[in-house]
């Protein structure tokens, strides 16, 4: 591994899989939490347009991912307190249309084989402009958590508590949906816009087996998700696989490890009582 | 002097169907009110209107005067949902669940101080669960999840409790837990709403009840017997041992 960091592009990949290993379980707790796993999917399909947009403009496809997608979490925001039911097809036609849309404008420009580096992830190619958005992103997810954290808290837990607490719920659930999309674009490079919500996901899945409180549930999920996208990206250069779906299985083998302990330990404490 | 809570036609729909028709409630300080009635009747719709969480279509109501969209001072408001959100399954131990009542208090850019500390542990003692403060709420047992939940209004210091069935499902020691809690906040000249379908040991405490029927306030003064309202046709027993799983379509 250390000789391997005398290349550039494997010190950049390095510094972007620990970033997306902090940001994305972080933001994934809260997002568990109020029981939106999915969102993350959903804004990486409308993401997809963005860089879609920004292949056939020839400008960045990052930073145009970070508008579409930040557009689509308010848009889905807006869409899940608007209507009551049937909003999941409302939410479904935004998908299809942004993953459409990307496709579309992709092979217009031409660059559709660049498309596969962003639906399914490639850390190695990481450039220093993308390295400073993808570091840029990561902070402010770090900061918004840091900052709103605790109202957040008690957002995601439970709305009606939230307001009766005079939180500003929809501010806070803008604010959320947003950090989200921050975190797509973050997580793109690294896993792909289809296996994104893997990594906001998976590793909460993993920690909360195995803790009692969501402080801790965050933390635990962090070393996850560094550990998975760090080691998956040791292995992908090690044995030559592609990085993103080797971070994403790597963090469901710790998922299924974290499962089985967790069952160890209740049976334990159940049998001590 | 402004009243905590005081609806004047309020009328709730639901799905375009009526579920409060023309309510006038006034609750006064220091009051203990309790709303009940049978399940679909309009009870948990009702105070959680009070509070602003559910809008009326036609009515008004005021917190200390003030419409619940322009009220600022939610501090003085402690409500006790239902039962606690297992969210998602994330964890949260008791302690960081009753640490965020305190919510209202706290301002963004402020660590949480040591008044802060002292207001929650003396809510985790005061319900009885300061030895199980570390550990997840979601493992608890109904009676001690709901013992949480008054812990986290009570963390918060209010003026005015405001408790949607504290007492559903919930164990015969925790029940007294609540009704001692309760009397020493109503000592304190703390003014409390809540939902019941039966009062047990809380009784005593209650000041005034008003029972409502198809979303209407059918009864109004001190607490019917328990015999009367039970037998009451339409009326749904609810027995504080039953689990805590019966279908709150509308209650």
């Amino acid at each position: 591994m250390i000789e391997l960091l005398s290349y550039d592009f494997l010190r950049r990949a390095l510094i972007a899989a620990v970033l997306v290993g902090i940001a994305a379980p972080a933001v994934g707790t809260f997002i568990v939490q109020r029981r939106l796993a999915l969102l993350g999917d959903g804004i990486g399909h409308i993401a997809l347009t963005g860089v879609g947009l920004g292949l056939l403009t020839r400008t960045s496809p990052t930073i145009l991912a970070l508008v579409v997608s930040a557009l689509g979490a308010v848009a889905i925001e807006l869409l899940r307190v608007r209507t009551r039911t049937g909003g999941d097809v409302a939410l479904a036609l935004l998908f299809y249309g942004g993953l459409a849309g990307g496709v579309l404008f992709a092979n217009l420009s031409g660059g559709s084989a660049n498309l596969g580096s962003y639906l399914f992830g490639s850390i190695s190619s990481v450039g220093t402009g993308d390295l400073y958005i993808i570091a840029g992103l990561a902070v402010a997810v770090i900061v918004i958590l840091a900052l709103f954290g605790r109202e957040l808290f008690v957002l995601c837990q439970d709305e009606e508590v939230a307001r009766a607490s005079g939180l500003p719920v929809r501010f806070l659930s803008l604010l959320i949906a947003v950090t989200a999309a921050l975190t797509v674009v973050v997580a793109m490079r690294a896993v792909g816009l289809l296996l994104v919500s893997a990594l906001m996901v998976v590793p909460v899945a993993a920690a909360q087996q195995l803790t009692r409180g969501f402080r801790a549930t965050i933390g635990l999920a962090v070393v996850v998700g560094v550990v998975a996208s760090v080691g998956g990206l040791w292995v992908s250069v090690d044995a030559d696989f592609a990085p993103g779906p080797t971070i994403v299985l790597l963090a469901m083998a710790v998922f299924l490890v974290a499962v089985g302990t967790g069952r160890l330990v209740r049976m334990r404490r159940t049998d001590v009582k | 002097m402004t009243v905590p809570f005081r609806m004047t036609g309020g009328e709730v729909r639901l799905d375009r169907r009526p579920v409060l028709r023309g309510v006038d409630l006034t609750v006064e300080p220091g009051e203990v009110l309790a709303v009940m009635g049978p399940n679909g009747s309009g009870k948990s719709t009702l105070i959680r209107s009070l509070l602003g969480l559910i809008p009326l279509s036609a009515g008004r109501v005021e917190l200390y005067g003030v419409p619940p969209a322009r009220f600022r001072d939610w501090k003085r408001v402690g409500y006790v949902p239902q039962r606690l959100s297992v969210g998602g399954g994330v964890p949260a131990t008791v302690r960081e669940v009753v640490s965020s009542g305190r919510i209202a208090r706290q301002s963004r850019f402020r660590p949480f101080s040591a008044a802060d500390r002292r207001a929650v542990d003396r809510a985790l003692d005061a319900v009885g669960m300061a030895d199980r403060a570390r550990d997840s709420a979601q493992e608890l047992s109904g009676g001690q999840q709901q013992r949480v939940l008054i812990a986290r209004a009570l963390a918060g210091e209010p003026d005015v409790f405001v408790m949607d069935e504290p007492t559903a499902g919930v164990d015969a020691a925790s029940q007294e837990t609540l009704a001692r809690t309760l009397r020493e906040q109503v000592a304190q000249g703390r003014t409390v709403v809540l939902v019941a379908h039966e009062l047990g040991p809380m009784e005593p405490l209650i000041t005034r009840s008003v029972v409502l029927e198809d979303g209407r306030i059918a009864h109004e003064g001190a607490p019917p017997r328990p015999r009367g309202e039970c037998a009451r046709p339409g009326h749904d027993h609810v027995h504080p041992h039953a689990p805590a799983e019966e279908p709150h379509l509308l209650s």
